[in-house]
């Protein structure tokens, strides 16, 4: 192994194994979801190359298995990304429900398009391809690991405004 | 396997068909027409394509026939209108985005995507919004990306995973974005890759040296055989206008299967080198001339012509001299044709090798040898009829464990590493290796021990020791002596309790121990343990005709067939200093074990006639003519695998300007020289000759007579040890351009591990002085700690080689 190898965390290791303790010994491809998981959160919500390498070694899969299923999955981020995670629901009820003008509000207050991240490395506006599974209450949005409903133009700035 | 059959109804015609078999399985048995993209016979089925749907009876929708398990009583439609539908349905979806760009696809003509869309797609598509693009990848000198084009059929992804043992390629994304991808921008390195240029089933991943050369339907297609390793793959050969635009598998099960390796599939580019040798030259006053086949010819036989006469007279002053002194001792005649010496490459044909020794045995000399990277021969006689493989290539995947020594096997043998690795996923089979380093293999193995080249017969003599140890059998006299009082450890007694309880087993020597300066030691010592443990004893031989070349009697010792009656005998070159030598295929420079040492004794030879296909510097350093001679896809022949099976070829193409076959320069040569017995009319006769000799011979490895062997101790403390690379093994490949653009081409330079450097005082690509014996060289250092210590490691066989000595001899390595 080459020593300038970027490492995982012990903090992230730990929590990597506690995953593959779950599964059969063989399948160890099983955890890769859950470790991704655990490896970009603590990078503030992103993955790098680099990392996606570090947990291929440690969960022994070829890198390409990894970044197979990091590109796979909209909830993985493989840019640097803005510190809050911002995901407006654009899904069928919540279009129903007026979620364009919930985007074009976000998108209008922070000066910034879908995808992009505020210059202040605030606010990074996902493009949320699914739905959040919260259509009773559209428009909603999710920030950070947090669901907001029932969305109006006030609410989102009150959100907003409350992220440092 | 349970083969419990099944009877279903497709097309109304009632079918036999072991029951759990998929549905396309069975159609294609039945000769019955599905279409089909993601399906592959040799691959997984993903059925992600659906482009197979057919229509079940009592099934709700149309099932993909690629991922249907037949059942009893199934009623299959693949022609009604559901069935049509569907795939119809599916055609237009796979074109929605795919270019159209058939016009300027290398594809074209020869695509599974153009084919089925004829048979099977609308000539207008509903879709008017706009296609996506997708970039291409650099993946490597070899495969051109165009992925664009790609329909996501996986067979590349799974070829990888499942064929090649390393996962380089995979699909990323999803949905429209989906993409074939690399990790990083890198390129594809596996010794098979060019096989998924077959796989492929659109152009998304071409052919990179044959790119945009020529249509499918304007190339002509030839069977023909692989020239350079054991196995002897079949080839497709592919010509437009009578040159070889490309190669490609031609299927065989008990060989290749559908595969070659990059190899066999790109080595053909070689044989337009731009130092292709094409009409005859002679040297006069230190300058070569092109002349005319008729003068070169005669000036070849007039040249040893007139070394016979000279050494005749010669010999006669002698004879009347010692007469004269008469001091009645018996004075040591030497035959004067021992000063003829014969090397042949092994990678030619039989016809070209027996003709060969014929020649040197007409003229009375045995001195005549294929084993030019070989330095041990004291066991010469107690070899077999053949070093062959033991048992059929088809037989390794189902092996339980094996032992290989002194081998890169997946580099080497690509294809019997392919079987290989699949005994180790469908058995579960240990492979272990003893080698003087470590290499990677793509398969688990079960134990890969690495040590310096002077310890690997002391290494041997430990499993050795535990085969003995196991079997409960007597040590024979021969090896008493080196291996009592070993004391094997725990690892080797694991190999060889896995090869004594394996049922299927087997030991090989690969060629590394072939080449290696204790070979008889190693044969003795690999032998026994195949005994000890009821394992097949084997050979991973050289060359494409290594076997042939024992067969065809190009070696001193014995004649074809292995007769040794009656047959003139020579000695081996090393011990010659002849002074006339004919090459066949060998380039002085990067043939040989020691090439400086052949260089210097060419050098004294007053004749050394060359036939060879290319022309280089130091054939023209040290021959006195050269004769242009065809490659294996301009001759027709024959080759010998390691299997001893003999597969003959025609030539495919006229050979390049005036070259010919070798087995006519021979003939002529043999004509000229008045000898009888060389009026030959086509290959096939002087095959068949041989072939009659050859008919009683019984394949058998067993060594007769082994002599008492002697495990070396301490040599110096750092010896030069090196391989062949996988890319530099002959004169074609050293010159197919594709191929020396891949990351297993090598340069010429010193490999240490880091403790051997650090104790030595040298450090990573530090310029370093490389001194054997009197040459020496300043070659650049590469850490690599695969290398045991007391080894310095340096290729063979590539530019540069040739300034060194010996290439497992004594080395000495010092700091600028
Ligand atoms: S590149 Fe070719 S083989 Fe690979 S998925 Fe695409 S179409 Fe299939
Ligand atoms: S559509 Fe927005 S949560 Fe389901
Ligand atoms: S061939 Fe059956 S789904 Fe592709």
């Amino acid at each position: 192994m080459n020593t300038t190898d970027t490492q995982l965390s012990k903090q992230s290791c730990a929590e990597i194994d506690a995953l593959l303790a779950k599964f059969p010994a063989e399948g160890r491809k099983s955890a890769l979801l859950g470790a991704l998981n655990v490896v970009q959160h603590e990078n503030k919500g992103f993955l790098t190359e680099d990392l996606m390498d570090a947990v291929a070694r440690h969960l022994d899969l070829a890198k390409i298995e990894v970044y197979e299923v990091a590109s796979f999955y909209s909830m993985y981020e493989l840019k640097p990304v803005a510190r809050h995670n911002v995901a407006v629901c654009t899904n069928i009820s919540c279009m129903l429900m007026g979620s364009q003008s919930i985007v074009n509000h976000v998108e209008n207050k922070l000066g910034i398009k879908l995808g992009e991240s505020t210059a202040d490395g605030r606010i990074y506006l996902k493009i949320e391809e699914e739905c959040l599974a919260a259509c009773a209450g559209g428009p909603m949005m999710q920030v950070d690991h947090v669901y907001h409903e029932n969305l109006t133009p006030e609410k989102v700035d009150e959100i907003l405004d409350g992220l440092e | 396997m349970s083969e419990e059959l099944v009877t279903i109804t497709v097309d109304g015609r009632e079918i036999q068909a072991p029951k759990g078999a998929m549905l396309i399985e069975v159609t294609d048995k039945a000769n019955i027409k599905v279409p089909r993209f993601c399906y592959h016979q040799k691959l997984s089925v993903a059925a992600n394509c659906r482009m197979c749907l057919v229509e079940v009876e009592k099934a709700p929708k149309a099932l993909p026939a690629c991922a249907t398990p037949v059942m009893e009583g199934m009623v299959v439609h693949t022609q009604s209108a559901a069935a049509k539908a569907a795939q119809h349905s599916v055609m237009e979806f796979l074109l929605i985005n795919h270019p159209l760009d058939c016009p300027i696809c290398d594809q074209g003509g020869e695509c599974e995507l153009q084919d089925v869309a004829m048979g099977y797609g609308n000539d207008v598509s509903q879709y008017v919004e706009g296609k996506r693009v997708v970039l291409d990848k650099n993946i490597g000198p070899l495969i051109t990306t165009e992925l664009t084009r790609c329909i996501h059929c996986t067979r590349c992804v799974r070829f990888g995973e499942e064929i090649a043992g390393i996962r380089e390629l995979g699909m990323t994304s999803r949905g429209e974005n989906a993409r074939i991808a690399t990790c990083v921008e890198q390129t594809v390195a596996s010794e098979m890759s060019g096989n998924v240029i077959d796989l492929c089933p659109v152009g998304a991943l071409t052919a990179k040296p044959s790119r945009f050369a020529a249509r499918a339907w304007e190339m002509m297609q030839h069977a023909s055989v692989a020239p350079h390793d054991c196995v002897g793959s079949n080839l497709f050969v592919h010509t437009l206008r009578g040159e070889v635009i490309r190669v490609v598998p031609r299927d065989n099960e008990a060989i290749n299967e559908a595969w070659i390796s990059d190899r066999d599939r790109f080595s053909y580019e070689g044989i337009y080198s731009e130092d292709r040798l094409t009409s005859p030259m002679i040297k006069q006053k230190d300058e070569w001339k092109v002349v005319d086949w008729d003068e070169a010819l005669k000036f070849a036989a007039d040249g040893i012509k007139s070394v016979l006469t000279q050494l005749e007279q010669a010999e006669i002053q002698d004879d009347t001299q010692s007469e004269s002194e008469d001091s009645g001792e018996v004075v040591n005649k030497t035959n004067p044709a021992d000063k003829i010496a014969a090397l042949v490459s092994p990678n030619s044909t039989l016809e070209e090798l027996y003709l060969a020794q014929k020649l040197l045995r007409s003229l009375g000399s045995g001195n005549i040898d294929h084993r030019l990277r070989q330095s041990d021969f004291s066991d010469q006689d107690a070899a077999p009829t053949m070093p062959w493989l033991g048992q059929n290539i088809e037989d390794l995947e189902k092996l339980n464990a094996a032992l290989l020594i002194g081998s890169n096997v997946r580099k080497q043998q690509p294809i019997i590493a392919h079987r290989l690795r699949k005994a180790t996923l469908n058995n579960a089979a240990h492979i272990s290796f003893v080698n003087p380093r470590v290499y990677d293999f793509h398969f688990p193995v079960a134990s890969n021990i690495a040590v310096a080249q002077q310890q690997l017969s002391a290494e041997l003599a430990l499993i050795a020791a535990a085969a003995f140890k196991a079997s409960a059998n007597d040590v024979p006299d021969h090896l008493k002596k080196a291996l009592s009082g070993l004391k094997p450890k725990v690892e080797h007694k694991a190999m060889v309790s896995q090869l004594k309880e394996g049922e299927n087993t087997t030991v090989l020597l690969g060629d590394l121990a072939n080449m290696h300066p204790d070979f008889s030691v190693l044969r003795v010592l690999a032998e026994a343990i195949a005994t000890q443990t009821n394992s097949v004893f084997g050979y991973l031989t050289e060359a494409a005709n290594t076997a042939g070349a024992w067969l065809a009697g190009a070696v001193p010792h014995r004649g074809p067939a292995a007769a040794t009656e009656d047959v003139v005998q020579g000695s081996v070159f090393a011990e010659q200093n002849p002074d006339a030598v004919l090459l066949l295929n060998v380039e002085p420079d990067a043939d040989m074990v020691n090439s400086q040492a052949m260089i210097e004794t060419l050098q004294q030879a007053s004749r050394v006639i060359a036939i060879t296909a290319f022309d280089s510097a130091a054939l023209r350093d040290t021959a006195s003519v050269m004769l242009p001679a065809a490659t294996f896809a301009e001759t027709s022949g024959s080759y010998v695998n390691a299997e001893g099976f003999w597969q003959s070829f025609k030539g495919v193409c006229q050979p390049s300007g005036e070259a010919r076959p070798g087995w006519k320069i021979l003939r002529v040569l043999g004509n000229l020289l008045d000898q009888q017995g060389f009026d030959y009319v086509s290959s096939d006769e002087v095959r068949d000759e041989l072939r009659s000799q050859c008919e009683n011979i019984e394949l058998d490895n067993t060594l007769n007579n082994a002599a008492t062997i002697k495990i070396n101790g301490a040599a110096a403390e750092l010896m030069r040890c090196g391989d062949v690379p996988m890319y530099s093994g002959d004169a074609l490949l050293r010159r197919a351009s594709s191929l020396q653009q891949t990351q297993d081409a090598q340069v010429i330079c010193v490999r240490l591990n880091a403790a051997e450097a650090s104790r030595l005082g040298v450090a990573e690509s530090d310029s370093v002085l490389v001194k054997q014996g009197n040459s020496s060289a300043q070659l650049s250092l590469v850490i690599d700690d695969s290398i045991p210590t007391g080894s310095a490691w340096i290729p063979m066989a590539v530019k540069g080689n040739e300034l060194l000595g010996d290439a497992f001899g004594e080395i000495m390595v010092e700091k600028v």
